[in-house]
């Protein structure tokens, strides 16, 4: 039996045993009048029943399949080298597999006629082994999970605290869940992490760090043509920092005065058109911000150059950041409005009972008190803006260039892990590898951010009130 | 046995309001009000109100939750303004000059008619700031040792300056809730108003700051006049020289704050005051 079909099983047990634990509690109480006396609800009673009859067999599932494959190749393998001689000891590998290959295709009833005596004799002890190791798991499964529930269903008794019990299953369920998104993360981070170090071992850090020199291409042989890497990342540093700046520059003045407007001078009629419709410039997937870059702006920027007399690219660190600076405004303008709108009527109140004008109120008042969740905005604006893909990839091109010009096309840390990891790869070579290094530069920045957001919002919090 | 009765059972149903009783106007009247109407919406909150608010007195609004006097001392600077549905008519006027009238700029009005809140309100600035904030504003002083001098004065006027000399960059925020208050009154001083309006300022204070406020109170009248909202018919009795007893959103009795609380003329104050409801 698969492992899905038992786990189907031993779901539709659970279910039964839920019924099972609410008929015992209601006959232990001795009938559905005296269910009172009993300190637990008989659903409490049924649904602690399931839960451990569920955990234990799945949690056993689990584990089974977890170490089943290692505990058959390491029997197969003994049976290998039993079987042969002692010469064949570094190709074991290949072997184990060649034999695993040829139990599916008995198992499939294929073409076999090409299979030595030896090797069809190991093949038939694979799937053996196989079959074995299937029924002993459904067994053992079944096993679990009926006699979970047998002695749960004993122990319901009138004094037996089903509530307290699940109770605690259901927080130790919720501690699991929580524990996922953890082990997540750092498992990312730590893949990061040591891919980056291994790059590391090949190229420099330094090089990475200091270098002003970015073109990621590994020679494969040695007579290769222009395969001389370089891995400078200082021009990607400079084309993310480049285009940020031009967003944050667009995207700050725009997003507070739309906030200052919202909260302070709209009306409710304004204010409950305008909100939506700055959540759905926020809910625009980027890669439409990228086409409307490319195609649209960045054309109307280099005609306006040629306007001007002024060579722009098509492809220009100032159509992205421009674009990249629209997509940030509502995340900008709509922090910022709850931080104003959440400093007390009283202030205000306060500063325009002593003849102070409205727009001085808001300068003096409004806005110092709510720098920080305004700060915090901006913030979270910034980290935005390092980490956007798309623009950049289709308005600023791939060129990494060393330049703070903005109409010169440029790249970002971003575009290049793209751009790195786009199409085939091997995992030992230095030009995947970098686009780790390049990950946990950015994993860096974001975080540091984050951190620097959490304790100016920590520092001036509860000014106020 | 004496029931303890909400105004709205003893309300003005069985008890007519008919005109207010008493006193309510005087010769020398700073702020005077007439057949004042208030709306929220469609919902009227003040009744044809007209009184005159005396000059260098401190007069007392009294009267149960929800009988208008706040709102009517919010119209007094204006600061209604600031709910949209809130429509004030009638006639108020301060000095003789209307208060919602065409020419009267509501900025530079309650730079004139200060306001004091119920909830201590100081700036998440320092000391120096809250008091210097309204100065800067409306370019009261030169250069920086004017200003000095305007926030030394005013904090002396809240009888605040000794506690606080040392420590004039701390956040006003610091300070307990009866220094904030006086804080807040330094603050309203420093502008230089006419008269200052009082929300119930010592409400959110204990015993002994509260004392600390009514005396300056007392003291501030000499320059200021003054009207309060309270609560506390004892504080009214203690700091006022005139009371206004306001009932459901109608003026129901002024006159001499002694002769309201010893001798009232009218039934529902002397139900008031008796602590028969409120």
């Amino acid at each position: 039996m698969t492992t899905a079909n038992l786990v189907f099983i031993v779901m539709l047990i659970a279910l039964a045993s839920y019924w099972l634990g609410i008929q015992r509690s209601i006959k232990v109480a001795g009938g559905k009048q005296q269910v009172k006396d009993l300190v637990s609800l008989p659903s409490q009673y049924g649904l602690l029943t399931a839960f451990w009859c569920g955990i234990p067999a799945i949690l056993f599932l689990l584990l089974w399949s977890a170490i089943e494959s290692s505990v058959i190749d390491s029997l197969l393998i003994d049976k290998v080298v039993l079987s042969a001689d002692g010469q064949i000891q570094q190709n074991m590998g290949l072997i184990v597999n060649n034999v695993k290959l040829l139990a599916e295709k008995i198992t499939l009833s294929e073409d076999i006629s090409s299979a030595t005596d030896i090797q069809l004799q190991n093949a038939q002890f694979f799937i053996a082994l196989n079959e074995k190791a299937t029924w002993l798991k459904t067994l053992l499964t079944l096993v679990i999970a009926v006699g979970c529930v047998s002695t749960i269903l004993a122990k319901i008794k009138h004094s037996f605290h089903a509530r307290n019990n699940l109770e605690r299953i259901v927080s130790g369920l919720l501690f699991t869940c929580s524990g996922i998104a953890l082990l997540t993360t750092i498992g990312i981070v730590m893949s990061v992490l040591f891919e980056s170090i291994s790059f590391f071992s090949q190229v420099p850090i330094t090089e990475f760090l200091f270098g002003t020199q970015w073109s990621p291409q590994i020679a494969m042989r040695a007579d290769q043509v222009g395969g001389s890497g370089a891995f400078g990342a200082i021009p990607l540093f400079v084309g993310t920092i480049l285009i940020s700046t031009i967003a944050m520059c667009l995207a700050i003045p725009v997003g507070l005065m739309i906030a200052i407007y919202l909260s302070q001078y709209a009306t409710k009629r304004i204010r409950s058109i305008a909100k939506p419709m700055l959540e759905v410039l926020a809910g625009v997937p980027t890669v439409v911000y990228g086409f409307f870059a490319a195609l649209t702006v960045a054309p109307l920027i280099r005609d306006f150059g040629l306007l001007i007399d002024l060579p722009i690219a098509a492809e220009s660190a100032l159509a992205a950041g421009l674009v990249m600076g629209i997509m940030i405004i509502p995340f900008v303008s709509s922090l910022s409005e709850d931080a104003m709108t959440a400093v007390p009527v009283a202030l205000k109140e306060g500063s325009l009972g002593m003849g102070a004008t409205h727009s001085e109120t808001i300068k003096k008042v409004i806005l110092p008190a709510a720098i920080p969740g305004i700060v915090g905005a901006i913030l979270l604006a910034v980290s935005r803006a390092i980490g956007e893909t798309m623009i950049v990839v289709m308005a600023a091109g791939l060129a990494a260039n060393l330049t703070f010009n903005p109409i010169e096309s440029v790249t970002t840390v971003t575009v290049q892990i793209v751009s790195l990891l786009k199409g085939d790869q091997e995992f030992d070579s230095a030009k995947t590898l970098a686009a780790f290094a390049l990950g946990l530069m950015l994993f860096i920045t974001t975080l540091a951010l984050n951190i620097a957001a959490l304790k100016i919002v920590r520092k001036y919090r509860e000014q106020y009130d | 046995m004496v029931d303890i009765i909400s105004a709205k059972s003893l309300g003005s149903n069985d008890i007519k309001i008919d005109g207010a009783v008493g006193e309510p106007f005087c010769d020398d009247a700073k702020m005077s009000m007439r057949n004042v109407d208030v709306f929220y919406g469609d919902n009227q909150a003040i009744h044809d109100v007209s009184f005159d608010l005396e000059k260098n007195q401190v007069t007392a609004l009294i009267g149960p939750s929800g009988c208008g006097k706040s709102t009517f001392l919010r119209c007094l600077n204006r600061m209604n303004d600031l709910i949209p549905i809130c429509n004030v008519k009638g006639s108020l006027q301060l000095d003789g000059e209307e208060i919602y009238g065409k020419q009267m700029d509501p900025v530079l009005l309650r730079a004139r008619v200060g306001m004091v809140f119920q909830k201590p309100n100081p700036f998440p600035k320092s000391i120096y700031e809250n008091v210097a904030y309204g100065p800067k504003i409306h370019g009261l002083a030169t250069d920086k040792s004017e200003l000095d001098e305007i926030v030394e004065t005013s904090l002396r006027k809240a009888g605040l300056f000794n506690e606080v000399k040392d420590r004039l960059d701390q956040p006003g925020t610091g300070l307990s809730g009866g220094q904030q208050q006086r804080l807040c009154i330094a603050r309203t001083i420093a502008v230089s108003p006419e008269v200052i309006l009082m929300d119930e300022p010592a409400s959110a204070l204990d015993p002994i700051a509260t004392a600390v406020i009514e005396e300056l109170i007392h003291e501030l009248k000499e320059k200021y006049t003054i009207a309060i909202v309270t609560h506390s018919m004892q504080q009214a009795a203690r700091v006022s020289q005139k009371t206004a007893y306001f009932h459901l959103g109608k003026l129901v009795e002024m006159g001499d704050t002694k002769q309201i609380f010893t001798n009232p003329r009218h039934e529902l104050t002397e139900n008031y005051i008796s602590g028969r409801f409120g």
